[in-house]
């Protein structure tokens, strides 16, 4: 259900011209390094996500609002605090599109704007009995 | 035939059993694992950020280490410490603006300067491109024979295409070792599927979920146990299965075993009493079936260490 109200969102925008040369977005390309507007919406890479299930908007919905500069909605969804960076969907992608890295970008530019106050909710007990690869690799994707 | 070795941070607290194993494996086999006199963590992931070269100076400055011991291969166990380090090794050797960034960074601080020809290699590819597998075959002989193994090859053993050990979309590698170690390899459909990686931390229910979908999709495939190659990995699905039984009572635990375990007990080593205990799923029926298939001299117990 929410999958489809997004889509109707989608539909339903207002592309503005300033939204589409917004900087934020175009800071997300060229952290990336890749050119999200390649995208044809095959949705393969949705298709492939081991994380899809728990994500609120799926890698290429994120793709396409990208495209049309709708970084609000973009940034308040927890696609990219979800996505694991398994690289399956850079891979699989068609047109050569790093969605794990767009991802990344995009979490760059929240944290970087400290547009989130983003932390690890761990208990104590919790952290004892994680394995440091865990730890180090939560607190790399997610926080620096 | 000697080698450097990278163990990685958790290969020397959670994870002992799988370098302890993999050292004596790689002994019996020829090859002297020599651990760098010095390393450090080399940050576990490898960041995709364009803009920023800091976060590649750990993974350089241990490829500069290896140098450093007059070596130009180094092996890791672990499947993300093989990726970071490959990728920033290639990193440096592809983009110049970067590599004079990071030496310009490093000089302060390193007397040597790293000159770019450190080679990654990861365990299963030592096996597959050095020692060979027709030369591990002939050495297993029986021991794990009908035992029936999944190949879990995780994300950072296979992605992206060049980096990986094999293809990453059909990849053959793991199946062909355990293949060779005399055991049945059972391909399944969730072998290359991400197990959730750090989401562990901050996304436990979904790691969860993860793991029960892996598990049933190998028990499915008729595997006795699931075979895998990275420490993350292994905690995800070994430690995931206690929580989805907390979750689903009808739930059955599944073993979920190190390549290097499994290396150790088809060498005719067996298995250290000390290793179940970094296990979370119980192995007795796993166990007892290498026991029971294998000669009298190879029954659990521990070899003399020298």
């Amino acid at each position: 259900m929410i999958y489809f109200i997004a889509l109707i969102q989608v539909i339903c925008m207002q592309i503005k011209t300033e939204e589409v040369l917004s900087d934020l977005i175009h800071k997300i390309i060229d952290i990336s390094g890749t050119n999200i507007w390649k995208c044809y919406q095959c949705g393969k890479c949705s298709a492939g996500c081991p994380m899809v299930d728990f994500m609120e908007l799926l890698p290429h919905q994120v793709i396409r609002l990208a495209q049309i500069g709708k970084w609000k909605e973009i940034c308040e969804a927890n696609t990219a605090w979800i996505c694991a960076a398994c690289l399956t969907c850079s891979v699989r992608c068609p047109r050569g599109i790093k969605i794990a890295e767009v991802m990344e970008a995009l979490r760059q530019v929240v944290l970087r704007n400290r547009l989130s106050n983003k932390r690890l909710n761990i208990s104590e007990e919790r952290i004892r009995r994680l394995p440091p690869i865990a730890l180090i690799s939560a607190y790399r994707k997610i926080l620096e | 035939m000697e080698i450097s070795y990278y163990p990685g941070c958790t290969l020397k607290v959670d994870a002992r059993n799988f370098e302890e194993s993999a050292i004596d494996s790689f002994r019996e086999l020829g090859v002297v694992l020599v651990e760098l006199a010095r390393w450090n963590c080399c940050g576990t992931v490898f960041s995709f950020t364009t803009d920023n070269v800091m976060y590649h100076l750990a993974p350089v400055r241990n490829l500069l280490r290896v140098r450093e011991a007059g070596k130009e291969q180094v092996l890791t166990l672990c499947s993300m410490c093989f990726n970071t380090l490959k990728r920033a090794a290639e990193l440096f050797n592809k983009d110049a603006e970067k590599r004079d960034k990071i030496l310009n960074i490093m000089k302060d601080k390193e007397p040597l300067a790293y000159d770019g020809k450190t080679r990654v290699i990861h365990g299963i590819e030592l096996i597959r491109d050095e020692i060979g597998f027709d030369v591990l075959k002939k050495k297993t002989g029986e021991n794990l024979k009908g035992l029936r193994l999944a190949p879990y090859y995780g994300c950072m053993l296979l992605r992206p295409d060049g980096v990986g050990i094999d293809n990453p979309e059909n990849p053959r590698a793991f199946q062909d070792l355990i293949n060779a170690m005399g055991a049945d390899a059972v391909s399944f459909p969730f072998q290359s599927e991400c197990c959730g990686a750090y989401q562990t931390v901050e996304h436990p229910e979904a790691v969860v979920e993860r793991a029960r979908i892996i598990i049933n999709s190998a028990r499915k495939a008729g595997a006795d146990a699931l075979v895998v190659s990275c420490p993350l990995c292994a905690y995800n699905l070994d430690q995931g299965q206690m929580d989805v039984k907390s979750i689903d009572s009808s739930f059955e635990t599944f073993p979920v075993l190190y390549f290097t375990e499994c290396l150790y007990a088809s060498l005719g080593l067996g298995f250290r009493e000390e290793w179940k205990a970094l296990h979370y799923a119980p192995l007795e029926g796993v166990l007892a079936r290498i026991r029971r298939e294998t000669t009298s001299k190879l029954i659990g117990a521990a070899p003399n260490k020298e």
